[in-house]
């Protein structure tokens, strides 16, 4: 299962639709939207895609990483237009024969997808709002593009 | 003269003020040239060109028809 969507994502949906019988744990990611940045108050953020080729990049994510950790199964879906605070903006389910191979292929579509996918983000405060990119690498914080 | 759609996203669209526009390009026209074109000479390089939903080499000539698109710094997750 590979999508953007406009509504809420249900996350029990992508975990039935990763589990197989041969696995032994399902990882679901929920990346959700923060109520503050560099302290200023988030109100939402909303989420713009080149669809044809979000669509193609996250089919690729997901058939590397199924290449790379044998038995493991990907689902992600990530959310479309505004997402107010709490709410899931992506969900990456990972069904795995063993937790390794499901937290570390977890972790790398993740970080595939914040890397190169072409989805944008806005953030929108009480006074303004602003477009923010992912830092390189995983630990940092978004900066303004 | 060939015409292109440009799509616009993110902190771009907002740039041009509009989220697709059709152009006009000489014969010969390379995607960078349309940024150029559209953006003006030295403006910040997008992060990836794609044409037709394919990521291209900047220096692409662009066909009559052509969706062209300029990727913005990427914030999904």
């Amino acid at each position: 299962m590979i999508a953007l969507v406009d509504a809420p994502i249900d996350p029990a949906a992508l975990r039935e639709a990763v589990r197989r019988d041969h696995h032994g744990c399902v990882v679901v990611f929920e990346g959700v939207t923060r109520n503050t940045f560099e302290g200023r108050e988030v109100l939402r953020l909303s989420y713009e895609a080149y669809a044809p080729l979000a669509i193609a990049d996250l089919e690729a994510i997901r058939d590397e990483a199924e290449a790379r950790w044998p038995g493991v199964v990907v689902a992600m879906v990530h959310r479309l237009g505004v997402v107010d605070v709490g709410e899931a903006s992506v969900v990456i389910a990972v069904g795995a024969p063993h937790r390794p191979e499901g937290y570390e292929a977890s972790r790398f579509c993740l970080e595939a997808l914040k890397a190169r996918v072409p989805i944008w983000k806005q953030e929108i405060y009480a006074d303004g709002s602003a477009w923010k990119a992912n830092a390189p690498g995983s630990d940092g914080d978004d900066r303004d593009v | 003269m060939p015409t292109v759609t440009v799509l616009h996203f993110g902190i771009l669209r907002e740039t041009r003020g509009t989220a697709h526009e059709v152009v006009e390009v000489a014969e010969g026209t390379r995607l960078v040239d349309l940024h150029a074109q559209l953006f003006g000479k030295g403006a910040t390089l997008p992060v990836a060109m794609a044409r037709n939903a394919e990521r291209v080499a900047p220096e692409t000539v662009v066909a009559d028809g052509d969706e062209v698109v300029f990727l913005p710094p990427v914030g999904g997750g």
